[in-house]
């Protein structure tokens, strides 16, 4: 099983962003999408998803285009944790898990089978069994990104996409919630494909990195082979000093204050 | 339920014939059990109770239920609290044809169906006229769509003054129309409402669950496999035949459609699996009491049925909203 982008082209607002982007991701593997702002990876993520339609290309599944997969059956295989988490509504937290049953539901809101031991699991895993009571509005930023990626366990999908899931978690909050999804892809052998803006978190959690700049793939590859300070400066236009983790060995970035690059066309 | 009943019993009820309520239900079981022979009432009393009362009761309650669940499904799927069923226009577009056969003295021309006929027909004109406004590439955005409703509900409120300045003999007669009424309507009324309150309730209860999920965005109802743009037009085409069923048969009649479902909120929650059955029940019972205070008060002049609902609606929904803010500390979706 296979997530396979072809030449995706992309326009906003009448200017391009994506010029052809192709890639094939593959299933028990972590991805991650990053690039400098602006450079269209939340557009390439909405265009994963099936939920916005490239201006030309295909985004199939199994060889099967994501366009022609209904919405409940593309939902049931595909989950996306949204940019900005859960808006403050004022349903509680398990009301809001159980909807991502809805794509396992028929029109009269029934299912197959019980649902409710895989909406325990989900809150206890994500620690939000004593919580379960509570209104969306009355939690923080961080208990409701915890309420966003139960609501996806219970959806039970193969592949899934992140769009900056650690953005205004403070750091305690970022590595739970990356070490989760990382636990769950291993257990059950997902397809993760997650935009991240920290390059660091990425190189720690991917098995593989996309680096996306002036619309098309800049490099692809393990952490080491993308972590290249050639290639971020390039990107970023500044300079950065490349360590090894202590512990997991993975490259890590340093920032150096008023190590901008000279040559490139980038101006704050 | 039970509150509906007892609502429709204590409502048939109060009048001003000056029957009791013993003579009723009399009439009614006498009816209901065809032994009119032994009856010890005038055919006049009998015609009271079956002919204008008992008829208009379940009219209230039908365009009640109409309105408010017109108003739970605008409010779902443009996810804005002051939308009710008004906003995209509906009601503007129905005035503008019902002023117009009124001005012209057409009011017969199709018999006694002509101006609710013609205001149903320009009222759903009127929603295409705003769908066709706010579409691009396919897809409706919210907020052009409100826009477009409020920019089309002035052009035709413009209209409709218009067609009032220029009526100098019959001025009262739209005004009359256009504040909304339940007196002088019959049976037919009332059949003509029922199809479109056994469709429409389904269809939207339906879509409920899908209400839910819009509630926490487009995209992540999107994400869960709800097709985004066919719920959004389903949805809005029901609200809009009951919004254009319910005017047609009474003018326009405001609050209900956009304070009942807030007010179900407040008491059930967010869960519009809850609000739309509720909304329904809810709208039919304040309707019905509205329209018998209406009728009595001042009895036997009728007050406009609009200036009613809003009297006793507002002040009943401003406790809650209060109450409801001390006991959360905030509102909330």
């Amino acid at each position: 099983m296979s997530m396979l982008a072809e030449k995706i082209w992309a326009e906003r607002q009448g200017a391009p962003v994506l010029n052809g982007v192709s890639y094939e991701f593959r299933m028990n593997r972590f991805y991650g999408i990053i690039g400098p702002n602006g450079v269209g990876k939340s557009t390439l993520l909405h265009i994963l998803s099936g939920v916005d339609a490239p201006s030309r290309g295909v985004v199939s599944l199994d060889g099967q285009p994501i366009s022609d997969i209904a919405g409940k059956t593309l939902a049931r295989r595909l989950a996306v944790l949204q940019q900005g988490g859960l808006p403050a509504v004022g349903f509680s937290v398990r009301e809001v898990v159980a909807m991502g049953r809805f794509p396992h539901q028929n029109w009269l809101g029934g299912e197959a089978s019980d649902p409710e031991p895989i909406i325990e699991e989900a809150l206890s895993v994500m620690g939000l069994a004593e919580l379960q009571n509570r209104k969306l509005h009355q939690l923080s930023g961080g208990e409701r990104q915890r309420v966003a990626l139960a609501k996806l366990m219970v959806q039970q999908p193969d592949i899934l996409l992140l769009d900056e899931p650690t953005t205004y978690l403070d750091i305690g909050y970022q590595i739970g919630l990356l070490d989760t999804v990382r636990a769950w892809q291993q257990e059950k052998g997902l397809l993760v494909i997650a935009v991240l803006h920290d390059l660091n978190l990425a190189a720690m959690y991917a098995d593989e990195l996309i680096a996306l700049h002036k619309g098309s793939i800049a490099a692809a590859g393990t952490p080491e082979e993308v972590m290249d300070p050639l290639i971020i400066e390039d990107m970023y236009g500044t300079r950065t000093i490349m360590i090894k983790h202590p512990v997991s060995g993975a490259p890590q970035l340093m920032l150096q204050p008023g190590a901008r690059s000279g040559h490139t066309d980038r101006r704050v | 339920m039970l509150l509906l009943a007892v609502s429709m019993i204590a409502s048939l009820s109060i009048g001003s014939a000056g029957l009791s309520f013993l003579d009723v239900w009399g009439i009614l079981l006498g009816q209901l059990t065809g032994m009119p022979e032994g009856a010890e009432w005038t055919a006049g009393e009998i015609a009271v109770v079956t002919q204008v009362r008992l008829s208009r009761v379940l009219l209230d309650i039908l365009v009640g239920a109409c309105l408010a669940l017109a108003g739970a499904g605008f409010q779902g799927v443009l996810r804005n609290p002051l939308a009710d069923p008004y906003t995209l226009g509906v009601a503007s577009g129905s005035s503008v044809g019902a002023a117009a056969i009124i001005l012209f003295g057409l009011q017969l021309a199709l018999g006694l169906w002509t101006i609710p006929l013609v205001a149903f027909g320009t009222g759903i004109v009127t929603l295409l006229g705003v769908i066709w406004l706010s579409r691009s590439r396919g897809v409706m955005q919210i907020e052009t769509l409100i826009l477009s409703g409020v920019i089309i509900q002035s052009f035709l409120g413009a209209f409709v003054s218009l067609m009032v300045s220029m009526s100098e003999g019959v001025v009262n007669q739209i005004l009359f129309w256009i504040m909304g009424s339940l007196a002088m309507k019959s049976w037919e009324h009332v059949y003509m409402l029922v199809p479109f309150v056994c469709v429409a309730m389904p269809v939207l209860l339906a879509y409920s669950q899908a209400l839910n999920l819009f509630s926490l965005g487009e995209r992540h109802a999107a994400n869960l496999g709800v097709r985004v743009e066919r719920t959004k037009l389903v949805v809005m085409i029901m609200s809009t035949l009951l919004t254009a069923a319910a005017v047609s048969v009474s003018g326009v009649i405001g609050f209900v459609g956009l304070v009942v479902p807030h007010l179900i909120r407040l008491i059930v929650g967010p869960d519009y699996r809850l609000i739309i059955p509720i909304s329904a029940i809810g709208g039919g019972i304040f309707m019905l009491w509205a329209d018998t205070l209406a009728r009595n008060v001042l009895s036997p002049k009728e007050l406009p049925l609009g200036v009613v609902t809003a009297l006793i609606g507002a002040p009943f929904f401003a406790y809650l909203l209060h109450r409801k803010m001390k006991l959360e500390g905030g509102v909330g979706g």
